[in-house]
């Protein structure tokens, strides 16, 4: 397990790599919506929340479809099913791995990207909090649609379509959080974020290994 | 139940059932819109009140649909009945489609009563995310070739997002909303007159019905049409 997490750390930090690539979008999208949205500071303050929230899922969505798909591809995911360690073990450093290389990246960036929305100060705590608790969950839910559509034609299409609705709430409360921060009321989204990133990391291994499991036994 | 589960004894026992079951759906319909259209206009809402007898019997059905999806999924999952496969396959254009029509007659009725068309509150966010949920779950189907690997995969998919739903149930009272809260089943009793109360729930009776009857026919559908590709597979050898 320790080996596949190196292996899949060393693979998405590479110059072809996920890692950068999720940081180049989620830094494009974050440009674009002011361009689309108009230069009104107080609104791009109010909307930071949420789109930053929104460039984060879907910058992690970008690297998302190959994370099982690419070992597929050339075998090597018969071979980690067949070792000793267990398949959830593996998905489990799959999705750290892809965490780390994806969701903690783009936390790092986002007080940076806040300032092009001019988020006053008593926001950044907030958005950076819940984008560091929230984006595990992004990518342990996004494993599972990354399992879910192993070995299909074009399986990088409906992958969006069945993972947005799932990170619907964590999205929703990570935004909220930020939001509740700039109104300076509290009202637990944090909280929330926290729990459902607990549960994603915790369940999603299972559920991923099991898709995995279906796509390679037949 | 599990009597059912073979093939042959399910076409026999659903073939006489059938009939009945229309029947009854339309009964149950005609008796719901009768006293829905003879029940006096709400004293705020007016006459627009009356599509709370069509969309809220829309909604519960559509609740109920992926909660069945959800379990045949987990029987085909445990028990690998191909007729648990079939059966959670079906529900989910049939749920998807009460979703929508919860959908748009709830934003039809919201027009004159909140002035506007939509709005981002809990409860109609979520029925909004089902019936996404549903769409990705008939997409993830046809995009694999193999029934029963598409089976399996899908029944993962309805299981994860089966957590949506008691997140719907609850929504209404985790969040101040614009939304009606709820009024039916509560500690107190029904809040809602009686005069609303029973056209309600004959509607509701007649959608259950309805969903039912479909989803029955769906099956049938389905299992003849599984046989039909089997002979023409065996013909083709």
């Amino acid at each position: 397990m320790n080996a596949l997490f190196a292996r899949d750390m060393r693979l998405a930090t590479r110059a072809g790599g996920s890692a950068l690539l999720a940081l180049a979008f989620f830094a494009g999208v974050a440009t674009l919506v002011p361009l689309g949205v108009g230069a009104d500071l107080r609104l791009l303050a109010r909307i930071a929340g949420g789109v930053l929230w929104v460039a984060a899922v879907l910058a992690a969505l970008l690297s998302l479809d190959r994370l099982f798909q690419a070992d597929y591809e050339d075998g090597s995911l018969d071979l980690v099913a067949l070792a000793p360690g267990s398949l959830e073990a593996a998905a489990f450093a799959k999705i750290a791995a892809h965490w780390l290389t994806t969701g903690l990246p783009l936390t790092l960036l986002s007080p940076l990207l806040g300032l092009l929305f001019d988020l006053p100060e008593r926001g950044y705590p907030a958005l950076a909090v819940s984008l560091l608790l929230g984006t595990p969950a992004v990518s342990a839910i996004g494993a599972v649609g990354a399992a879910l559509t192993l070995s299909i034609r074009r399986g990088g299409l409906i992958l969006p379509l069945i993972v947005l609705p799932l990170l619907a709430p964590i999205v929703i409360f990570g935004a909220g959080a930020v939001l509740a921060a700039l109104d300076g009321s509290a009202n637990g989204a944090l909280w929330l974020v926290a729990a459902f990133s607990m549960v994603a990391v915790l369940l999603s291994p299972f559920a991923a290994a099991a898709c995995v499991r279906l796509h390679l036994g037949s | 139940m599990f009597a059912l589960a073979n093939p042959k004894r399910f076409m026999d026992a659903t073939g006489w059932m059938l009939p009945w079951l229309a029947l009854a759906t339309l009964i149950y319909f005609a008796a719901g819109l009768l006293l829905g259209f003879t029940a006096p206009p709400d004293y705020q809402q007016g006459d627009t009140v009356r599509i709370m007898f069509i969309h809220v019997p829309a909604a519960w059905v559509a609740m109920m649909a992926y909660g069945l999806m959800a379990l045949c999924s987990a029987i085909g999952l445990v028990n690998r009945h191909p007729l648990a496969d079939v059966a959670a396959k079906t529900v989910a254009p049939l749920g998807a489609l009460f979703t929508a029509l919860a959908l748009i007659t709830g934003s039809l009725w919201g027009r004159p009563m909140w002035g506007t068309y939509w709005v981002w509150d809990a409860r109609l966010t979520s029925f909004l995310i089902l019936l996404l949920l549903y769409l990705g779950y008939i997409a993830l189907w046809n995009a694999i070739e193999d029934e029963t690997r598409a089976a399996r995969v899908c029944a993962v998919l309805a299981l994860v997002g089966v957590v949506n739903l008691p997140i719907i149930e609850f929504s209404v009272d985790w969040w101040n909303t614009l939304h009606q809260g709820e009024s039916i089943l509560r500690a107190g009793g029904p809040l809602i007159a009686g005069v609303f109360l029973w056209p309600l729930l004959l509607m509701a009776a007649g959608y259950t019905l309805l969903f039912f009857t479909l989803w029955i026919v769906r099956i049938r559908t389905e299992i003849l049409e599984r046989r039909a590709r089997a002979i023409l597979m065996r013909e083709g050898a």
